[in-house]
């Protein structure tokens, strides 16, 4: 069943358009990522389905409401986390919720949200006092405080350490458990790909890709490198390898790429060699694709050390649809 | 809603008092010059203030000064630094009624206002036989009328005022020249003549000369203008702050 539906979505300000013609649903009970580099349009595109915005043109239905017309009753049905929003930095944990909780008809305790965001022992704490992590527990918390059906996060875990993120996720798949539909907001494509059944790549206010991010993947970058390092003693004297406790060379020098170039020409599985921070990166695809690498290498006499293989992952997906990175 | 504006009302109330900046203005600072005015001149009758000790012509001026900082420094930091934080978006995405954020804000500072200015009184009666010739009723009309028009002044501060150091900025620029030369801690009667001139298109010389006319017991009839001008504040106050005020 579907609990969103966006058909034809446009908003601009003034000039600057940011939503340009986005259409897609949302399936009750799943968690759909919205996922593009800052500026793409994301915000905005919630935003009006929140009702905290409103559409220069298009339709949006949320749990059969129109946020425009209906948005009281929407917001009675639905949690929202926003990227900017904050509370009043003198108010203690406990009154945030407390407060937030007098603005519904129906809530579920709050005492038992202060214990599953581990919140409990900080319920006396200053809003300010509180660490990045915590505040956006708090901001999660608050988003369930009314039972909605549907929680929106937007850029939840920005500005978090990597162990807080991984915390946040688990938090995530958390609601999702509970029944809940979830919209996650974000621009880092790793937590799209880790935690979302299906994420739509927008950027420059349009949808580029709408997919689970394992198809995604598959379809646009399938792609498997070998990273590897090569002592280059071992051109020259194979047999001093295994003695060679030499350091790693700093970047590998052309005639090594130029070397490994060779070796590997004419294997299928290999589309291009070449160096990247200190490293020679192959790429290529299928299967088999290690073992043709290694093999080839071995036969040649180059033995790779420090060997390791990446998977393509949702930012190769992005770079492979817009020609630009996720990053800049 | 009833319940959504009470549980604003107390933290609100509890965010104020947490804040030691506006108990101090609001509460310790006007105490402070009564408790040094009164210790230097005591409250015998002076010619000078037509017969009144120094306390009694002060306490009503005071309760001005208590008014003005309410109006146009406390609400109007309050609510530009919430909106610039982010606190108002949070909030509007909530059921919550804008009108009950809004009735939160005034009568919070109302009762702060109140109290700061009931203290007041309440120094001058116990430690300088503080002598009051006016209606309690007409006193609390007169008190309200200029509190609310000085509140919606301090609204259309926060509706312009892109940030609470914004709204700081506005807010002393105008708190200032208001309460030296309204008559709230000079007493207006040593004010020169050229500048009570001036001094007359503020707002706050008007609820000065109110509440002081009130207190000791003149007639609403001898304050049309002072009313007039009050009234026509806090109209234009509400038509301009609903017109520009944005809560992101
Ligand atoms: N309130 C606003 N006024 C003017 N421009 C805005 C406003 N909000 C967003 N924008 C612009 O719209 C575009 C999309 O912004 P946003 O929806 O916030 O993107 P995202 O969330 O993907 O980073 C950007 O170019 C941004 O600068
Ligand atoms: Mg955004």
């Amino acid at each position: 069943m579907n609990v969103i539906t966006v058909e034809h979505l446009f908003k601009a300000y003034g000039p600057v358009v940011a939503v340009d013609d986005i259409s897609f649903q949302v399936e009750e009970g799943e968690i759909f990522g919205i996922v593009g580099p800052n500026g793409a349009g994301k915000t905005t595109t919630v935003e009006c389905i929140e009702g905290l915005r409103f559409p220069d043109r298009g339709t949006v239905t949320v749990l059969g409401l129109d946020p425009r017309t209906e948005g009281d009753r929407l917001r009675q049905e639905i949690g929202v986390q926003l990227q900017e929003a904050a509370l009043p930095d003198r108010i203690k944990v406990w009154e945030a919720l407390d407060l937030y909780a007098s603005f519904y008809p129906r809530t579920v305790a709050w005492a038992e949200l202060l214990e599953q965001f581990s919140l409990a022992e900080k319920k006396e704490a200053y809003f300010a006092r509180l660490s990045g992590g915590q505040k956006q527990r708090l901001f999660i918390a608050l988003a369930l405080l009314n039972d909605p059906r549907i929680v929106f996060l937007d850029e939840l875990t920005t500005g978090l350490d990597p162990q807080a993120r991984r915390a946040m996720w688990d938090l995530v798949r958390q609601v999702r458990d509970r029944g809940k539909t979830v919209v996650l907001i974000t621009h880092f494509m790793e937590e799209a790909e880790r935690l979302c059944d299906r994420v739509a790549v927008i950027d420059r206010g349009r949808i580029i890709a709408l997919d689970t991010p394992r198809n995604l993947i598959r379809r646009l970058g399938g792609e498997v490198r070998a990273i590897f390092t090569v002592a280059e003693v071992a051109f020259t004297t194979p047999a001093s390898m295994v003695m060679s406790t030499a350091p790693a060379i700093a970047a590998p020098s052309p005639a090594v790429v130029d070397r490994v170039r060779q070796a590997l020409a004419g294997v299928p599985q290999v589309t291009k060699v070449e160096s990247a921070e200190g490293e020679v990166v192959v790429h290529g695809q299928g299967t088999d694709f290690i073992v043709a690498v290694v093999t080839r290498l071995g036969a040649a006499g180059i033995y790779p050390q420090n060997l390791r293989t990446e998977q393509a992952t949702l930012d190769d997906v992005f770079l492979a649809l817009t020609g630009r990175k996720m990053r800049d | 809603m009833m319940r959504a504006w009470w549980k604003l009302s107390v933290i609100q109330l509890k965010l104020f008092l947490r804040e030691p900046e506006g108990v101090f203005f609001t509460v310790v600072f006007p105490l402070v010059l009564l408790i040094t005015f009164g210790s230097i001149f005591g409250n015998e009758p002076v010619p000078e203030f037509g017969g009144r000790g120094t306390i009694d012509v002060s306490v009503p001026a005071y309760i001005g000064l208590v008014v003005a900082i309410s109006g146009l420094m406390s609400i109007p930091v309050s609510a530009a630094s919430d909106r610039e934080k982010g606190v108002l978006r949070r909030l509007r995405s909530t059921p919550v009624r804008p009108h009950a954020v809004l009735a939160a804000w005034v009568g919070v500072f109302f009762i702060v206002t109140a109290l700061g200015s009931l203290l007041l009184v309440l120094v001058g009666r116990l430690f300088y036989g503080l002598r009051f010739g006016g209606s309690l009723f007409n006193m609390v009309m007169a008190f309200t009328l200029s509190t609310l028009s000085l509140f919606a002044l301090g609204f259309i501060i926060a509706s312009v005022a892109r940030s609470g150091r914004v709204a700081t900025v506005i807010g002393m620029a105008t708190y200032f020249p208001m309460v030296f030369l309204s008559g709230a801690t000079f007493p207006w009667e040593m004010i020169p003549k050229k500048v009570q001139t001036v001094a007359m298109v503020l707002p706050l010389t008007h609820g000065v000369q109110l509440l002081k006319g009130l207190w000791f017991g003149e007639p609403w009839s001898a304050h049309l203008v002072n009313v007039a001008v009050l009234l026509g504040t806090l109209i234009g106050g509400v038509v301009i702050s609903a017109a520009l005020f944005r809560w992101e």
